[in-house]
């Protein structure tokens, strides 16, 4: 669909109101509707969006496999992160309260690490399946060059 | 508060949080080496765990501990008691004999660059299965159940044979109806309770047990649970997702998936809604009693005509079970301390058995090959080619069997003495002969592996001693170590069997 004149520039134009809505939604999530897990939805089919209009392989260069595995596993270290601070903080496992003397903003502060876990692992999760599904032509093709163990 | 204190406060959290962190982390580390390292390390730190808290437990009853410090029965809360901690010795102890073996054995069955995934998807599920076990809450029990079993079905889909992703597929299929009652059940409990706290549920079930939602939950609960036990007719997955499934895989779930799932039964049964509802007022007792029978005779009848080893024991497994079932069906003290002491002994001795079956898969692969499925005419005077390996099937068979001296024999005893307190003399005889069916199929393995001829194809020469590497072999020993010293020494599992037996029995 890269020809399509239109589709690209409204493409363009909105995708990064996708993103930014995406991290309201993240950032307002202590306060309002939202969360670590809509946000992060909302990012990954902000890029997903952009495959579609401008294809996998140009997607796949502006955010790479590497990247992707590496947020997957580093949301949920954060979000365990902050639970293991608590722990050597004195507290037990995902204990807020400790975070600060106060424990209102403790509790906030905690709670604004482990969303943003969320949303980290989520939207890089999202968009890990798609590439999945999306590259299913290619894979195929590359499981038949290397053909699997049949008795 | 220094730094040991803490961790000694914090393990309850640790036993959980170490695998579910180290998941991530070994997906960072991108090499195979260094993943097999820290999920080595980790394992051992689990079973460390599980051995402090057994022995906290043991000194000072049951411990609580309170997620992120919010006071039960708002925040959710992680509770150890005897059986808690008796149940993650089991599983980490296992993980701890599996890891080590997994090397040897991951490298002929997986392909290498999928060796880090499975080391992630063995922490996860490790990580589901203990945080099952010592989880107080009932919506955190389903998370862990869905955390476990999701990693499950990644674990038998990485097996080479293609049926492999079928059974995982069938066993998805499966496990999700069963992980779908399962909240449903609880769903309902909540509905009626307004917790899901299990203990604070089960003071407050005791003005509405018998209302109807009540009665929903537990049959959508009785249910789901059974599917995932496998429990006689809602079994169907078990045999080709044991079968299937890469060796160290089915040795780990055959020693614990399944063991878990009759924790989580016993758990609601006894400490929810307690025994009067479950055993007396319901015809549950019989039905289960009907099922677990089935299960003892044609469970064990289709092993003895299997081809394939693997799915002989899987089918061997599912008869187990009956036993396990049986005695919960009973009610007495006996009856579920056999219930809870045969979750360890069969654990072992089939983990056992699924990790020498493991490397027999080697040794009958040609070199550089594909390994092929263990079917019995490839195993034809397979003795002569790995005695050790041979000799240790026979040996955690005879636990199968129940031949006194083995811990099998333990679970029987005590299955007998239940059936005898009841006068049911009948049921006296259907555990003996159902005993006899394993005999039948373990004497066909000696059969073919002792006394049969090699096959003639001269790939392998009949006379080449070909037995598997020491760091399968010894993994795989110590756990038919460990099941002829808790049939002679019964103290620790018959004492905490029988303990936690007559609280759970008499506390209602």
């Amino acid at each position: 669909m890269n020809r399509q004149l239109v589709l690209r520039v409204i493409a363009k134009l909105m995708i990064p109101f996708i993103l930014i809505f995406a991290l309201y939604v993240q950032f307002h999530g202590d306060f309002g509707p939202g969360g670590g897990f809509q946000a992060g939805v909302a990012l990954a089919a902000g890029v997903i969006f952009y495959a579609l209009i401008f294809g996998l392989a140009r997607t796949r260069r502006a955010v790479p496999d590497s990247l992707l595995d590496g947020m997957i596993a580093g949301g949920v270290l954060l979000y365990g992160g902050v639970g293991v601070a608590g722990m050597l903080l004195g507290g037990n496992f995902l204990d807020y309260f400790v975070l600060d003397a106060d424990t209102v903003i403790g509790q906030h502060r905690g709670i604004f690490w482990v969303e943003a876990g969320v949303g980290i692992t989520v939207s890089s999760v999202m968009l890990r399946i798609f590439y999945l599904f999306a590259d299913r032509a290619n894979l195929t093709e590359s499981e038949r060059d290397h053909p699997e163990g049949e008795r | 508060m220094s730094f040991a204190q803490s961790v000694s406060a914090n393990l309850p959290a640790l036993q959980v949080v170490l695998p579910l962190l180290a998941a991530p982390l070994v997906l960072l580390l991108r090499s195979a080496r260094a993943a097999f390292a820290l999920t080595l390390v980790v394992s051992f730190a689990c079973l460390a765990i599980a051995i402090a808290l057994w022995q906290q437990v043991d000194a000072s009853g049951p411990i609580f501990y309170a997620m992120g410090s919010w006071a039960p029965p708002w925040g959710i809360g992680y509770y150890v008691d005897k059986l808690a901690a008796f149940m993650l010795v089991l599983v980490s102890l296992t993980a701890a004999v599996a890891v080590p073996y997994s090397r040897a054995s991951l490298a002929r069955e997986i392909p290498a660059d999928s060796h880090t995934l499975f080391y992630v998807m063995f922490l996860l599920c490790l990580s589901g299965l203990l945080g099952i076990v010592i989880t107080g809450d009932a919506f955190n029990l389903f998370v862990f159940l869905e955390v476990s079993s999701l990693s499950t079905y990644v674990l038998i889909a990485f097996g080479r044979d293609r049926r492999a992703l079928v059974a995982s597929y069938q066993y998805l299929i499966m496990g999700s109806i069963g992980a779908t009652f399962i909240v449903v059940g609880v769903g309902l409990l909540y509905l009626m309770t307004g917790t899901l706290n299990l203990v604070d549920m089960a003071e407050r079930l005791a003005d509405v047990r018998s209302s109807r939602p009540v009665l929903a939950a537990l049959a959508f609960l009785t249910v789901g649970i059974s599917l995932k036990l496998a429990l006689f007719p809602l079994h169907q997955w078990l045999p080709n997702a044991y079968t299937y499934a890469p060796s160290v895989v089915t040795a780990f779930l055959a020693a614990t998936a399944t063991k878990v799932s009759v924790y989580v039964l016993i758990r609601f049964y006894f400490s929810v809604f307690g025994e009067s509802l479950v055993f007396h007022k319901l015809p549950l007792p019989e039905i289960m009693l009907w099922l677990s029978l089935l299960a003892m005779f044609a469970a064990n009848f289709v092993a003895i005509f299997q081809n394939n080893l693997k799915r002989l024991f899987a089918y061997s497994s599912v008869a187990q079970i009956g036993y396990i079932t049986l005695g919960l069906s009973f009610d007495s003290v006996n009856g579920l301390t056999a219930s809870i002491v045969h979750l360890f002994n069969h654990g072992i001795a089939k983990g056992a058995i699924f990790l020498l079956i493991g490397g027999i898969v080697l040794g009958i692969a040609k070199p550089g090959a594909v390994a092929p499925a263990p079917t019995f005419d490839r195993l034809a005077g397979l003795a002569k080619r790995m005695p050790l390996t041979c000799f240790g099937i026979v040996l955690a068979g005879l636990s199968l069997i129940g031949v006194p001296g083995t811990a099998g024999f333990v679970t029987k005893w005590y299955l007998i003495l239940a059936a005898m307190e009841r006068g049911q003399w009948w049921l006296v005889g259907a555990i003996l002969l159902s005993s006899l069916l394993a005999v039948a199929y373990v004497w066909r393995f000696v059969e073919t592996a002792y006394f049969r001829a090699p096959p003639a194809d001269a790939e392998n020469p009949a006379q080449l001693r070909n037995e598997a590497p020491l760091s399968m072999l010894v993994p795989a020993w110590l756990l038919i170590a460990a099941t002829f010293w808790f049939g002679l020494d019964t103290s620790l599992t018959i004492g905490t069997a029988l303990e936690v037996a007559q609280q759970l029995v008499r506390g209602q």
